[in-house]
């Protein structure tokens, strides 16, 4: 039996703005992780072209990917992924002392709500304020982009709103391009543009007239 | 049919191979070192056993000056003596065509035709001298084979002042010199040494010996007393000028191989409960990790109705594979080292037959101390295992908790980087293990101090010995005591630039019950070449009276500075006095005792007559000076210090080699196996927090710093404890393999602390590059939809 050749993405066009939130919509098996990962340069594509500014993301090795990530990518994940020997502080200064520019962690941290919370260790965190310190890890170097990979899937409404709430006041007061994959459609309210994906293809970008506030959200 | 389970066993073995292989491989060299030792024990001794066996190797000896035949019958009458020999032993000085110096042979006498009764000699090649040719010699086998002699070969020995022609008819070996070694020497040197077997008809005249001998070999009956016998010898010698009587033990061919026979005794503990722990601590690590992460496979069989005891089975009969695969590896590597020592050992041991056999009880004690070892050191991991009732492994183990470390708390850590943090704290976290990991590599470093020590040690002995002690180029040994005149030749000859005369007489010391054989040393008042230095290094001159004693000797009969020996010497008039020890002198080899010449002249109630001189040569001068010395007729021995030296270093250096090479493949095994699979496990467990960082933007080189900065944070801490503990080794070592004759000095150089430290550091190194490949293939995608 020889490997099946599986297209995750097929004939995706689209290009995102600086400062925008935006809310990538799919099913699983949509192909939105594939496209967050190839935004974030995580994998490249088999074929066709990404571009960042004047890179090009889809013929870079793994040197100048890592250092596109280092640069000008914030990343979020489902589970967090904090490192569980480090504080919330130490978190955050993990990436804030490999960028050029950062925020003080302390900053990052008051940022999402956490000051208080800056010496506890993971273990010591709830789930909430575990995904608000990644957060704070993500947007402390003042990244271009930001990718947040179901921030909320593992939590629950009221936890993810406040999650939500830290994503929208980041987006809002750095200006960071910021895109948020999920599968809860209700989350698209707080997009300036909602692309939803089906089948590795995009199926429609709609653009919101109104914003919602994440506190106003329920599900 | 093989059973699922079976199949996850193959399946998982063939995932783990690298780990579980490096774990074998400790293991193996473990149980190599138990069978190679066990097996070569059994095959010496059986070698020995035979020999003394077949060839009548006898019970108790002694040397008296002239005794009559009539005297044999006496003998074979001290209740429990079953044979008796009495033969002519004397040591000559020979012309070997080829050497520049004198060698030194001794002359032993064989009746007519084999059987002899006692004492036989095992013809190698050639045949038994005719009793009517004179001169006809067997010639051991040991120095014909280093003078690459063929029969029919011919030497020229003083033999009683006369210059006598040795023609070689037969080659030979008997137990009475497995180890050939010349008396009072502590080298073995087969070039300038060798041992005759010549016809008692012929060799009496040329002694004045006809009717008479001056040497005793005894076989003692079943359920004999020796100290009786010794005791009864020792009676009807005394008046023929007898040095006492000794038995077997004291015998120096037999001394040396039973030493041996302890050391490997020695070698079958240490190396292998060494090996055989740093195994299992290997396996313990792998299966703690593989049981970790199969929770929940082992929930779901559990919950299928598989019995604690089959999950505990399924673990253990993969421990029993590889530690299986290890002691199988091991028998081989014990058979393969058992035939290289085998071969070291026939350079020295000198057998009709010796061969090396796997011992069967050995093979099966190392594999099952193996496999005993191996199953200990998982056994509680699996327990706990198949202990886990199903609905508990289904949850996921508590998450990691982390808290400040307590070097942390030292407020350090403004010192450390988030990286040096995550590796503090990691550590911290599993103390255990990595106070097991460091102690692994720290074993590995006492291993490689404890192989390499001996060399350092061995050449200290020899620097003592013959640069401190003994600073004469050449010791003379005269065939009777001689008159000043002697001594005033001696010293005049070309090429001497000193000579210092020394007088020796064999005594026999008794401090409260204990007696012992022994030689007197007497010295100039201050000897510039043969000197006595106290333990602090300080040369001592010699007392008007008294006596000096080694420190292993002053041991053995258990006396101290001032307090008094019973002396009986065992020559001349025989005289018998109390003498205070007004010193305690060291030496590494052997045992003496020390007197002022003029002093034991006086008790012997003799002129100042001397039994030798140590000479002091001008090196230009040398080759003519020793050429000289074989026409001397009074000369009976020439020793060459250089040239004894020069064959031992050479052989000793081709031993240590050997040694050396395969102990440090033994210690970076050790090394390899514990770094190796403790960045294995490093990385398998944090491979998502590894892969999370790759994702933040760090480089490939900041997240193998990570890994291998833990790594050498374990390899730092170990180095001290290995240290300390090659240290603790070496002294235990040094103490085990003591004997009476040989004492080992527990020092250990710089040069082996360094090399020590940088086999283990690069064994380190290399294990952390190959896992840190690993943090190249780590799987970025598959981390943002994990959980950790």
């Amino acid at each position: 039996m020889g490997d099946v050749a599986v297209h995750a993405l097929r004939g995706v066009s689209l290009s995102l703005r600086a400062g925008e939130l935006v809310v990538l919509l799919g099913p699983s098996g949509s192909g939105k992780s594939t496209l967050l990962n190839i935004l974030g340069g995580l994998d490249t594509p088999t074929s066709g072209s990404v571009s960042y500014l004047d890179h090009d993301l889809s013929a870079a090795d793994d040197a100048a990917l890592t250092r596109y990530r280092r640069e000008h990518v914030g990343f979020v994940f489902q589970f967090y992924n904090l490192i569980p020997s480090l504080t919330a502080a130490e978190n955050v200064a993990l990436v804030t002392e490999i960028s050029r520019h950062p925020m003080s962690p302390r900053d990052a941290l008051a940022l999402v709500g956490l000051a208080d919370r800056a010496d506890h260790f993971p273990s010591q965190l709830s789930g909430g304020e575990q995904q608000r310190v990644a957060i704070a890890r993500a947007i402390a170097k003042r990244p271009d982009v930001l990718l947040c990979d179901e921030p909320t899937g593992a939590l629950d409404a009221s936890t993810g709103i406040l999650v939500l709430e830290a994503l929208v006041r980041a987006n809002r007061e750095l200006g960071t391009l910021t895109a948020i994959i999920t599968h809860n459609a209700v989350i698209a309210s707080i997009a300036d543009r909602v692309i939803s994906l089906s089948n590795g293809r995009i199926a429609s970008i709609v653009a919101n007239a109104h914003k919602a506030s994440p506190g106003s959200l329920s599900w | 049919m093989v059973s699922a389970l079976d199949r996850k066993l193959v399946r998982e073995l063939g995932r783990l191979w690298p780990q579980l292989f490096a774990a074998a491989m400790v293991m193996a060299v473990g149980v190599g070192a138990l069978t190679m030792s066990l097996s070569t024990l059994r095959s010496l001794e059986r070698a020995r056993d035979t020999y003394y066996e077949r060839y009548r190797f006898p019970d108790v000896f002694t040397h008296v000056k002239r005794a009559p035949a009539s005297l044999k019958d006496r003998i074979a009458q001290i209740p429990g003596v079953s044979r008796v020999a009495a033969r002519i032993v004397v040591d000559v000085s020979l012309d070997v065509t080829g050497l520049n110096e004198p060698a030194n042979g001794r002359l032993i006498s064989i009746p007519d035709a084999p059987p002899f009764g006692l004492c036989e000699v095992h013809l190698r090649r050639g045949r038994f001298p005719d009793p009517l040719h004179p001169g006809e010699v067997v010639a051991s086998e040991a120095f014909a084979d280093a003078h690459g002699f063929s029969l029919g070969q011919t030497l020229s020995a003083v033999i009683n002042g006369r210059l006598q022609t040795l023609t070689i008819v037969g080659v030979g070996l008997s137990p009475e010199y497995i180890y050939q070694i010349q008396p009072g020497s502590f080298l073995p040197d087969d070039l300038r040494f060798g041992v005759f077997w010549m016809n008692h008809r012929q060799l009496a005249p040329a002694f004045n010996l006809d009717g008479a001998f001056n040497n005793i070999a005894l076989s003692l009956g079943p359920g004999a007393s020796v100290p009786d016998v010794l005791r009864r010898l020792d009676t009807l010698t005394e008046p023929y000028g007898g040095t006492g009587a000794y038995a077997r033990k004291d015998q120096t061919s037999h001394q040396y191989v039973s030493d041996e026979l302890a050391q490997l005794r020695g070698m079958a503990v240490i190396p292998p409960t060494v090996f055989l722990s740093a195994s299992a601590f290997i396996l313990n690590i792998v299966f703690a990790r593989l049981i970790r992460t199969q929770r929940i496979q082992i929930a779901a069989l559990r919950a299928f109705g598989y019995s604690s005891l089959q999950i505990a089975g399924h673990y253990l009969s993969m421990v029993v594979v590889v530690s299986l695969l290890g002691g199988v590896l091991g028998v081989l590597l014990g058979w393969r080292m058992g035939l290289l020592v085998t071969e070291l050992y026939i350079r020295f041991f000198r057998f009709p037959v010796f061969e090396f056999t796997l011992s069967r009880s050995a093979i099966a004690l190392a594999l099952s101390v193996g496999v005993g070892a191996a199953v200990a050191g998982t056994l509680l991991t699996i327990r706990r295992a198949a202990a886990l009732p199903p609905a508990q492994a289904m949850r996921p183990e508590t998450p990691p908790d982390y808290r400040s470390t307590t070097i942390e708390r030292l407020r350090v850590q403004r010192l450390l980087s988030p990286a040096g943090r995550m590796i503090l704290r990691h550590l911290e976290r599993q103390p255990l293990r990595a106070a097991m990991t460091a102690l692994g590599m720290s074993l590995a470093l006492a291993v490689l101090i404890l192989g390499s020590y001996s060399h350092g040690a061995v050449n200290e002995v020899v620097d003592f010995q013959f640069d401190r002690l003994q600073r004469q180029d050449a010791t003379v040994t005269l065939v009777e005591p001689a008159a000043p005149r002697a001594a005033a030749a001696l010293a005049s000859l070309p090429g001497v630039v000193s000579a210092e005369f020394f007088r020796a007489v064999p005594v026999r010391f008794r401090a409260g019950p204990i007696e012992r054989r022994e030689v007197i040393t007497a010295l100039d008042p201050q000897p510039a070449l043969s000197r006595v230095l106290t333990t602090s290094g300080r040369p001592v001159h010699m007392p008007e009276s008294g006596l000096l004693l080694t420190d292993s000797l002053a041991e053995l009969l258990r006396v101290k500075r001032g307090d008094r020996v019973r002396v009986e010497v065992l020559e001349g008039q025989r005289p018998v006095v109390d003498l205070t020890v007004t010193d305690i002198v060291t030496t590494y080899v052997g045992t003496a005792a020390y007197m002022d010449r003029r002093a034991l002249n006086a008790l012997m109630q003799e002129g100042p007559v001397i039994s030798g001189a140590f000479l002091k040569v001008d090196p230009s001068a040398a080759a003519r000076l020793y050429a000289s010395l074989k026409e001397v007729p009074a000369v009976a021995g020439v020793t060459v210090k250089r040239a004894a030296l020069d064959t031992f270093r050479d052989t000793f250096a081709k031993n240590i080699l050997i040694m050396r090479v395969f102990n440090l493949i033994f210690a970076s095994t050790i090394a390899f196996g514990v770094m190796f699979n403790s960045a294995r496990i490093a990385l398998a467990e944090r491979a998502h927090e590894f892969a999370t960082l790759r994702i933040l933007g760090f480089r490939r080189a900041e997240v193998s710093a990570i890994l291998l900065g833990e790594l050498a944070v374990l390899t730092i801490v170990a180095i001290p404890i290995g240290l300390v503990l090659g240290r603790l080794l070496t002294l235990y070592a040094a103490s085990a393999l003591q004997t009476e004759t040989h004492r080992i000095p527990a020092l250990i150089n710089a040069s082996t602390f360094a090399y020590a430290i940088i086999v283990v550091c690069s064994a380190a190194a290399i294990s952390g590059l190959i896992v840190r490949r690993g943090v190249s293939t780590l799987n970025l995608v598959e981390v943002l939809k994990s959980e950790g």
